[in-house]
């Protein structure tokens, strides 16, 4: 039986996949991919903070807050990577589990009593999220996630398609972008912030290991079967897409996690590209 | 000071101690994310491991979560092997897809009607403070284990660290080397699991060891350092969390453990490369 409870659940589904793998793409090519592990975990503590700020658990400001922490970590890590004290993969593994640290133990000392409930930041449950409707003008406007990822998608799509050119030159060839007048630290620095929106924009219904999985995974899988960026970009579009619809299906088959479900899929794509690409392309 | 508090720091001690020591292996090969990985890993296997036995015994479940951890790191030195991808490409997809597979378990296990969850979200986040006299018992042996099989092959592993093609060509089995250290991660994991979680533990492993870089130069200094700073902050955040009401144990040593990190940062001589 598909309803329409089914259509809304699987649309979010595909939209927070495509979303997560445009960054995702190029953050597999600069070899900077764990980056959104860490980021994904951190905009906890940009949650916690705003929300003891604001008092409000439905206010936009959480997800500034949630996207400036995001932006926090990168910036901390970059600092630490500058002073030449620790290598790239240290001072990512230092900074997040400390944000994320500071998150839980603000959330146990000042919010006990409130639905801030931290398996669902890492966990999150897209079953819930048709629930929660945007309404505007008592007309029922759909999920609110529905617009959130919508609009997180047209940022991302956005964001590559008119920076294309940029982002794959400082990419593969930095001192050629900066002769060419192109600041490779201006768009990495982009880059993450988009990587920082798209984690706030998705994890509320997704949960933080999935963003990973989504950011990861099909982009990886396409850089194994192409070595053209236009195409990678394409590839993982489709991969992450049919991940969702899936690992949706085979939720609902089973009844088990979704987020769980659609990540495991990934993985499913991604071996099944590791085992077939001899004979492919 | 009571006896459930005495116990808890001994475990905290443990664990900080030898997960400080050890971490400093990891932190020079620059694998200090692959603990996260491994620790995410585990999750499908301790999983597994209850939907086959139905036990409660903590311990028997983090076999099937060290059998798991394992299988993570085979595959990924599979991809490493096989594919031109990016070295945190692959800890990102063995990590995600991983823990996402055991979260499909788990959804599978809390249908069973014996199924504490309970049990099972404990390794999400740890509880130190559930920690029994025959824990530690366990804790203080996969320690001496750890310790022993160190002291066993410092000089191999030493050699390893700093110059591996050297390793190779003066005669060493580089493989066995690298499953050695490999495998004591995965101990030291699957102690670290019991007692800050999944989440956590990578900053048990990096921490004391980037705290005690900072310090000194020496291979043999710069373990036993780290051991002391994994247990000050292991202890001291276990001691915070009893006096704080409400204060779980877990961030509180994280939180320790990077105020010393911090401080090193930011005292210690400068270096000129890192």
């Amino acid at each position: 039986m598909i309803t329409s409870l089914h259509v809304e659940i699987i649309i979010i589904a595909i939209l927070a996949a495509v979303t997560c793998c445009l960054p995702g793409v190029f953050l597999v090519l600069r070899g900077v991919a764990m980056m959104s592990d860490a980021i994904s975990h951190a905009i906890l503590l940009g949650i916690v903070i705003m929300f003891l700020a604001v008092q409000k658990l439905d206010s936009p400001l959480l997800l500034v807050g949630a996207t400036l922490a995001g932006i926090v970590t990168v910036l901390c890590t970059e600092v630490i990577i500058k002073s030449k004290r620790l290598k790239q993969d240290a001072a990512i593994g230092l900074i997040f589990p400390l944000f994320f640290s500071v998150g839980v133990i603000l959330v146990s000392q000042y919010a006990r009593n409130v639905h801030l409930d931290i398996d669902m930041v890492l966990l999150g449950e897209l079953a819930f999220a048709p629930f929660n409707r945007l309404i505007l003008a008592e007309i029922d406007c759909g999920p609110y996630a529905l617009w959130v990822m919508g609009g997180a998608l047209l940022v991302n799509s956005l964001f590559v398609s008119l920076f294309y050119k940029e982002l794959v030159i400082t990419t593969f060839d930095a001192t050629l972008a900066t002769m060419t007048g192109f600041s490779p630290a201006v768009l990495y620095y982009a880059l993450m912030v988009v990587t920082s929106m798209t984690a706030v924009a998705t994890f509320d219904a997704v949960g933080s290991i999935m963003v990973v999985a989504l950011m990861i995974t099909p982009a990886a899988t396409a850089y194994l079967l192409t070595k053209q960026v236009k195409y990678m970009i394409g590839l993982s579009v489709v991969f992450a897409t049919s991940a969702a619809i899936l690992g949706y299906s085979a939720a609902c088959y089973a009844d088990v996690s979704i987020a769980g479900s659609i990540a495991s899929m990934t993985g499913v794509f991604f071996v099944g590209a590791l085992v077939g690409r001899s004979g492919l392309f | 000071m009571n006896y459930t508090l005495l116990l808890v720091l001994q475990g905290a001690l443990l664990l900080g101690i030898t997960s400080g020591a050890l971490g400093t292996f990891a932190l020079l090969r620059q694998q200090s994310l692959l603990g996260d990985a491994i620790s995410h890993a585990a999750l499908p296997g301790i999983v597994i491991m209850f939907l086959l036995t139905h036990s409660k015994d903590p311990w028997l479940l983090l076999c099937g979560g060290a059998l798991a951890g394992v299988v993570g790191v085979v595959s990924m030195n599979y991809i490493v092997a096989h594919t031109t991808l990016k070295k945190d490409a692959i800890l990102g997809i063995i990590l995600s897809v991983f823990f996402g597979f055991g979260l499909v378990l788990m959804t599978v296990a809390q249908k069973i009607p014996v199924a504490s969850q309970a049990i099972l979200n404990k390794f999400l986040f740890g509880n130190v403070a559930t920690l029994l006299k025959e824990d530690i018992y366990v804790v203080a042996c996969i320690s001496l284990l750890i310790c022993a099989i160190l002291t066993l092959f410092w000089k191999e592993c030493a050699v390893y660290v700093f110059d591996p093609m050297f390793t190779q060509s003066i005669g060493f089995n580089v493989k066995i080397i690298e499953i050695i250290l490999t495998m004591l991660l995965v101990l030291a994991i699957v102690i670290g699991l019991q007692t800050v979680g999944v989440v956590l533990m990578s900053t048990m492993l990096i921490a004391p060891a980037a705290a005690a870089r900072q310090w000194v130069t020496k291979l043999l200094h710069m373990v036993v350092l780290a051991g002391i700073f994994g247990g000050c902050a292991a202890s001291v955040g276990v001691y915070a969390s009893s006096v704080i009401d409400h204060l779980p144990t877990g961030p509180a040593i994280v939180v320790a453990a990077s105020i010393i990190v911090f401080f090193s940062l930011m005292c210690a001589p400068k270096r000129n490369a890192a």
